[in-house]
């Protein structure tokens, strides 16, 4: 069994390739684990759908959009933004699995790039978000929504909501690797609910509590929204006295974003490096 | 590495956490190749200590040197020359097996098609090759932590720890990572192995310390360790009436451990001291009936209960 010890990375150059290598690895590994587990694919493909449809449909028919349009049209952005931001419960509940596992262990215990692991993570997430976007927008033709001012402009939105999903992705590396614990982990999922709601993805926040249209107004979720109506061309874009991101929706988005992984990059990765020491 | 170097050297090792000080000084010297077992009560340290040695918690203080690099500043370098299976098993569960590997190969950075090799190589050697392509979440205990010993060799490491590797098995499958441990001796490797069982440090290991309390208490072949602590002498009374009368004349030559269930009483006797015929004359003559008389060489149970002295903790682990 002789096999030539394999060497470690001298240069710096190196070191970033094989950083590179090691995150590819992961996500590889994140695309196996889905196909070996359809049923959470089709789960997380599935409930867009069925949230267009509850939205939609169900809600929607006593909700009047303000400046008047469909509320589907309205409710879309919405929902690609809330769909974004489960990103936070998938990696935190991929992670804190890991690490009660041992899994994490023997990665440490490995001569990867420390780094890898939580990017990886958060690369695989992107392309299982992007597949959920395509599904979401294919439901969102379906049943009205359009895309009115061009392709350059919805991409950018896009490019948006892929930034928030990344940036927020990167708070449940943290959070998985704080819990550490599948089962808290797995009872912390019903709080991304709450934080969707509490915006304009649904509802305009003009017909709330003060208070509480200050926090929905300063939601990042609200901004993503925003933005997106704006660069869709979909009805319900603010207008009159609104607060200050939602005034300009894409430069809050994008500081947010920022703001998000300016802490929690860092922090994870060296929570990661860290663990159990 | 020279060939002089030890494996294993470690000088000092400490560890704390919080109020708890897990390792408080722990020395070691592991030559290369064999086993070496490292054993103590639940808590004593075993697995901080395994755990400074794999890089993966970094001692308070103490260095520690491993297949040549230090763990703390070459890492990395350790890392490429180590394998390491803790004591719980650390599997992606929706992985299969081979895939498991095949992961596992590709972070050490073995280019893809080597790593895939490597798996199918390994699957076929240590018996796994018709479970490979099943999810490792429908293993059973057992081929788990086969499965788990297995992602440890994917380099051919020339050290390898292995944290409790039978803990939970039944003794057929025991029996089998024995012969995997045993089949890696073959070919050069060293394993540092901790255990609770102490026929399993008994039958595999070369060289034993044990640690209490975080810290070795006590180390040598597991044949020193019983020459350390003598001979006994077991008496087994026919009838439970006789019980009392044997163990009274046994507490003449030393402080017996007694078990009225089996009918049995030990005694420790120190080389030389006392002979045999001269115990069974003893009990003759207090009309002792007697079903088996004999001395023979402790147990490393026996030494292991001697040295941690804490046999009620130990009793417990066993009832558990
Ligand atoms: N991460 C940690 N945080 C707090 N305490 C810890 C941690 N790891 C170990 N300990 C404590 O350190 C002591 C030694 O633990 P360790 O796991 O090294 O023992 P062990 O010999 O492996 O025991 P066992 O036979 O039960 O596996 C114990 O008291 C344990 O509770
Ligand atoms: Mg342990």
């Amino acid at each position: 069994m002789v096999l030539h010890a394999p060497v470690a990375p001298t240069g710096r150059l190196d070191r970033l390739r094989w950083t590179l290598t090691d995150g590819v690895t992961l996500v590889w590994r994140n695309l196996v684990q889905l196909k070996n587990q359809p049923g959470e694919l089709v789960g997380a493909l599935v409930f867009p759908a069925v949230m267009v449809v509850l939205f939609g449909y169900v809600f929607g028919s006593a909700i009047k959009v303000p400046g008047g349009g469909n509320y589907r049209e309205y409710l879309m952005p919405g929902l690609f933004a809330m769909t974004s931001i489960t990103s936070f419960m998938t990696t935190m509940l991929a992670v804190a699995t890991d690490a009660s596992k041992g899994v994490m262990d023997r990665f440490r215990s490995m001569p990867m790039a420390r780094s890898a692991v939580p990017f990886g993570q958060v690369g695989g997430d992107i392309l299982v978000g992007a597949l959920g976007m395509v599904i979401m927008v294919g439901c969102g033709l379906a049943v009205g929504w359009r895309i009115h001012d061009g392709l350059p402009k919805a991409l950018a939105a896009f490019g948006l909501l892929i930034l928030l999903r990344y940036a927020i992705s990167w708070a449940g590396v943290l959070c998985g690797l704080v819990v550490k614990n599948e089962e808290t982990a797995d009872q912390m999922v019903p709080l991304v609910f709450p934080v969707s709601m509490l915006s304009n993805s649904f509802v305009p926040t003009a017909g709330m509590p003060a208070w509480l249209r200050v926090i929905a107004d300063w939601n990042p979720v609200s901004a993503a929204v925003a933005a997106c109506r704006g660069l869709f061309g979909n009805p319900g874009a603010p207008a009159g006295d609104v607060a200050l991101p939602l005034r300009h929706p894409v430069a809050a988005t994008l500081l947010w974003s920022g703001v998000l992984l300016v802490i929690f990059v860092p922090l994870s990765v060296r929570r990661f490096r860290t663990l159990n020491r | 590495m020279t060939s002089s170097e030890p494996a294993i050297w470690a000088e000092g090792l400490r560890k704390r956490f919080g109020p708890t000080e897990a390792v408080r000084g722990v020395d070691l010297e592991v030559p290369e190749g064999g086993v070496f077992g490292l054993l103590g009560p639940n808590g004593a340290g075993k697995t901080t200590t395994v755990r400074i040695l794999s890089t993966l918690t970094l001692p308070d203080a103490g260095r520690a040197r491993v297949a040549g690099y230090d763990v703390v500043r070459d890492a990395d370098q350790v890392r490429y020359r180590i394998g390491l299976a803790g004591q719980h098993a650390s599997m992606d569960e929706k992985l299969s097996g081979r895939d498991n590997l095949r992961l596992f190969g590709r972070l050490y950075h073995l280019p893809p098609r080597v790593a895939r090799r490597r798996a199918d190589e390994l699957l076929e050697r240590f018996g796994l090759a018709g479970a490979g392509d099943r999810l490792v979440k429908t293993y059973s205990g057992g081929m788990r932590r086969r499965i788990d010993l297995i992602s440890s060799l994917i380099t051919a490491p020339p050290v390898l720890f292995l944290d409790e590797p039978t803990t939970g098995l039944d003794p057929r499958s025991r029996g089998e990572i024995w012969d995997t441990i045993r089949e890696l001796v073959a070919d050069g490797v060293t394993v540092l192995l901790t255990t609770q069982y102490l026929d399993e440090a008994d039958r595999l290991a070369d060289r034993v310390a044990v640690v209490d309390r975080g810290q070795v208490i006590a180390s040598g072949t597991p044949d020193e360790l019983k020459a350390e602590i003598g001979s006994r002498i077991d008496v087994v009374v026919s009838a439970a009436d006789a019980f009392a009368d044997a163990t009274a004349v046994l507490s003449r030559i030393g402080e017996p451990d007694t078990d009225p269930e089996s009918r049995r009483v030990s005694v420790p006797v120190s080389a030389g001291s006392v002979t045999l015929p001269a115990v069974v004359r003893e009990l003759d003559r207090a009309g002792v009936e007697v079903e088996d008389v004999t001395l023979r060489r402790p147990t490393l149970d026996e030494v292991f209960l001697r040295l941690t002295g804490r046999a009620e903790e130990t009793a417990e682990k066993v009832s558990a």
